[in-house]
């Protein structure tokens, strides 16, 4: 049995791969590729007459393999199922980070996945609280509530849109630009934003179309994505690049935190780097981008 | 007496100065004497030395039992050759007592393990062992230890004299009546007939085996007339099919993808990589797509690579084509691609198996190479790697050219994924040490990458880069903590291959696998 951590609410969370539970020979070693977070799939990915089998191979692998700094989020199944208890059951029996509830259309989906969360973590011995939760939002109605559903818990960390269902929701295609899906994104992210927590965008599913695939991604990035769903481990490296600072961006960030800390003790509260102005709202942003870079590898400060 | 390598070799086999491993580089400087053969004078002009059938060719070269035949396998698993041959031998002339010596057998040559099995061959040398040959073997039928050399090392063993040939039968794609043979231009093209080319210099006599004969002269000629003695036409000389597969394509698998970038990166972290480079990589998923991810470092660095070696496949053809490398030299072509440009391509050449790689020459191309990137069925914790027996310590495998571009070239990296199934790639001790350590300074696997300890500089080099790497033994326990420690094998005494270093000591002996019991 391998002990995992307690999760972290707020960590970061560029890549999250999906893999079907049903296959151990994927499941077994997914944090080899680097990804950020793994989502373990017991819904889409599963026929429907091996979702109990989806289920051993689940457990068992949460524990018995050492995911390491990999975190470890499963997706169980929609609440209009009748798989989606035993999902839970064993999720927070297995010790996995997090559940990724899918077709999630309102606060009370959240409450009652967390109701049955807080049941399973008492049956399992499980530190009540420890098992966090993400949704994703795939229709029209779950986009309109999107911030009902980001504050619904304490245990949320995210929301994903999903695009497949949503479009078909919507009646759309996917589109080289994204205006298919830009209101949606945009709406999810201010919901997110408000509420605190963060936000995913979609997976890109046609894997031979790189520069399509790069161009959502750049896009996912100027819209203020915390992350991307994936689907095959090639997706993985463009991501983690495309959502580094940037050299320049890290030399601002780090001149920024800097100057306001040595002015804020001379008590200046507004002033100017690089004849640019700045003042405390300036301060999270900068302290943000120190952060990623380190995540990235990119910078050793101890600023932040 | 234990070698450098720490395998125990029986004393008895010590005989007639042979040596157990000392390292590498053990015999350099020391004198070789070479071995010629007793070849026949066709002093008066001949139209033609085309033969009805295989067994007047044997008849014509004087075949007796006891002799020694050779053969090459440009033909791989299509090959009809090597069975032709030793029917025609062993059921129309009645010999026994035969040794073959080939350049690689595998599956397309399980007939011959009844001819093992009956005693009408004796003796077995090759640089890859694979299917029922390979089977009888370890069960001990073989009549004297097979003998397995690199592709360097067997022509060092037949210019030494260590083997005598007494007929090399080439199989030839194309050859005209005297038997000048090319490798394309008929139905059964194999490109490069590199390995062909010591045999038919220094064996008594050369039969070319061929399914299209062309115009005299077949030019530009792999094997010459010169060297020939018969020509015997057959309907087909292999299976098309299995000679070369339509294209090498490169692994779409991620995790062939990242260990192939892995490998990648850390050819470009040393400092041999730079304008005029020379690479060589095998045709297994992740050392083939090493090609692209170098290709793009090359171009990020605005680099070409000088010239590339070994088996070739379509991949490096396309960079050759594209005027990023700019020689290719082979002496074996894997795909079409590649057996559709030797020769024709400006800049692609063949060479022999000796030219390649033999340790005993005077300037195999091996020991000019910058990078060579091979695949491992194994490797241990003193980055020994067995290409040549399963898990089950069965003959299955081939250390080809592995062995000589590991020792020759500046960096040869391992790359393999950590487990198979349910064995350890990583392990404690190989069952057979093909490569010794000595020669392998890198290994990527999926979990990690680890730095033979023998290379600080290497090591540098990594860490200046920012490229994590770990210790070995930690792979090592990595690979045992998912798949547990297998037990270690079960041997009787007898020993039933002898594998020789590149330099012609012995590295390792495989002994016959006692039969798995339940206790």
């Amino acid at each position: 049995m391998i002990p995992r951590p307690k999760p972290e609410r707020f960590r970061l969370r560029r890549t999250m791969i999906f893999m079907s539970a049903q296959k151990p020979g994927l499941i077994k070693d997914a944090y080899i590729y680097g990804v950020d977070s793994i989502m373990l799939d017991l819904e889409d990915a599963v026929a429907e007459n091996q979702k109990d089998a989806a289920r051993f191979s689940l457990y068992h692998a949460l524990k018995t393999i050492d995911y390491g700094d990999t975190e470890v989020i499963v997706r169980i199944n929609g609440l209009d199922t009748p798989h989606w208890q035993e999902d839970i059951r064993v999720c927070v029996a297995g010790g996995a980070d997090g559940i990724r509830i899918a077709k999630c259309e309102s606060a009370q989906d959240v409450k009652t996945v967390e109701a049955a969360v807080e049941a399973a973590e008492k049956e399992f011995g499980v530190e009540v609280g420890r098992t966090l939760l993400m949704a994703a939002l795939e229709s029209p109605k779950g986009i309109l509530n999107a911030y009902e559903i980001c504050a619904a818990s304490d245990r949320m960390f995210g929301v994903a849109i999903s695009g497949g269902d949503f479009r078909k929701c919507m009646q759309t295609k996917p589109t080289p630009d994204g205006i298919d899906m830009v209101v949606a994104r945009g709406q999810m992210l201010i919901a997110a934003r408000a509420a605190g927590v963060q936000c995913f965008d979609t997976v890109f599913t046609n894997l031979d179309d790189m520069a399509g695939y790069e161009a959502e991604v750049r896009q996912n990035k100027a819209m203020g994505f915390d992350g991307k769903s994936l689907i095959n481990p090639k997706q993985i490296r463009l991501v983690h690049e495309i959502f580094a600072p940037t050299e320049k961006e890290i030399l601002q960030a780090e001149k920024i935190v800097r100057a306001y800390r040595e002015q804020s003790a001379a008590g200046v509260g507004v002033f100017t780097v690089d004849g640019k102005m700045i003042d405390i709202a300036f301060i999270p942003g900068a302290e943000r981008t120190l952060k990623l870079a380190r995540a990235c590898g990119l910078w050793e400060g101890d600023l932040v | 007496m234990k070698n450098y390598v720490g395998r125990d070799i029986p004393d008895y086999l010590l005989i007639n100065g042979k040596e157990v491993y000392q390292g590498k580089n053990y015999m350099d400087g020391k004198y070789i004497q070479k071995a010629s053969p007793r070849t026949r004078r066709y002093e008066k002009p001949q139209e033609s030395k085309i033969v009805e059938t295989l067994a007047d060719a044997l008849r014509l070269c004087g075949a007796k039992s006891g002799m020694t035949f050779s053969f090459h396998h440009h033909l791989r698993d299509g090959d009809f050759v090597v069975n032709m041959v030793m029917k025609a031998a062993i059921e129309e002339l009645g010999l026994d007592n035969l040794t073959i010596a080939a350049t690689s057998l595998g599956a397309a040559h399980d007939p011959v393990a009844e001819y093992i099995t009956e005693g009408k061959v004796v003796g077995i040398q090759t640089s890859g062992i694979r299917g029922k040959i390979g089977e009888v073997v370890s069960a001990g039928k073989l009549k004297t230890p097979a003998i397995v050399r690199s592709h360097g090392g067997r022509p060092r063993a037949i210019e030494g004299g260590e083997v005598h040939i007494d007929i090399a039968f080439v199989a030839a794609p194309t050859s005209d009546c005297v038997g000048n043979c090319r490798g394309i231009g008929g139905k059964s093209n194999c490109g490069s007939l590199g390995y062909a080319m010591t045999d038919a210099k220094y064996a008594d006599h050369v039969v070319v085996v061929t399914d299209c004969l062309v115009d005299f002269p077949n030019m530009p000629a792999s094997v010459e007339a010169i060297d020939v003695d018969a020509v015997v036409v057959v309907d087909s000389i292999g299976n098309p099919k299995k000679i070369a597969s339509a294209a090498a394509r490169i692994s779409q698998n991620p995790r062939d993808l990242m260990m192939a970038e892995n490998v990648a990166k850390v050819i470009a972290a040393t400092p041999y990589f730079k304008e005029g480079f020379s690479f060589q990589t095998g045709v297994g998923g992740p050392s083939l797509a090493a090609n692209l991810f170098l290709e793009k470092y090359m171009d990020e660095r605005g680099i070409k690579m000088g010239w590339a070696i070994g088996g070739i496949c379509g991949p490096m053809v396309e960079m050759l084509k594209k005027g990023k490398v700019g020689k290719v030299i082979d002496v074996q072509d894997f795909d079409l691609d590649a057996v559709n440009s030797i020769n024709q391509t400006p800049n692609h050449f063949e060479m022999s198996a000796s030219q390649y790689a033999n340790p005993a020459n005077k300037g195999a191309f091996v020991n000019k190479l910058d990078f060579v990137v091979l695949a491992a069925l194994e490797i241990d914790t003193g980055f020994n790697v067995n290409v040549l027996t399963g898990s089950d310590g069965v003959l299955r495998g081939a250390p080809g050219g592995h062995p000589d571009t590991a020792a020759g070239s500046k960096c040869c990296i391992i790359v393999t994924p950590l487990i198979r199934g349910r064995m350890a790639t990583v392990c404690e001790h190989v069952v057979t040490v093909t490569t010794p350590g000595d020669c392998v300074d890198v290994l990527v696997t999926d979990y990690g990458i680890a730095v033979n300890p023998l290379r600080p500089d290497l090591i540098e080099c990594l860490d200046n880069a920012g490229i994590p790497h770990v210790s070995i033994e930690s792979l090592k326990e990595k690979a045992y903590s998912l798949v547990g420690r297998p037990d270690d094998l079960q041997w009787e005494d007898k020993v039933v291959a002898i594998l020789e270093a590149r330099d012609g000591t012995i590295l390792d002996v495989v002994r016959k696998i006692k039969p798995f019991t339940l206790e």
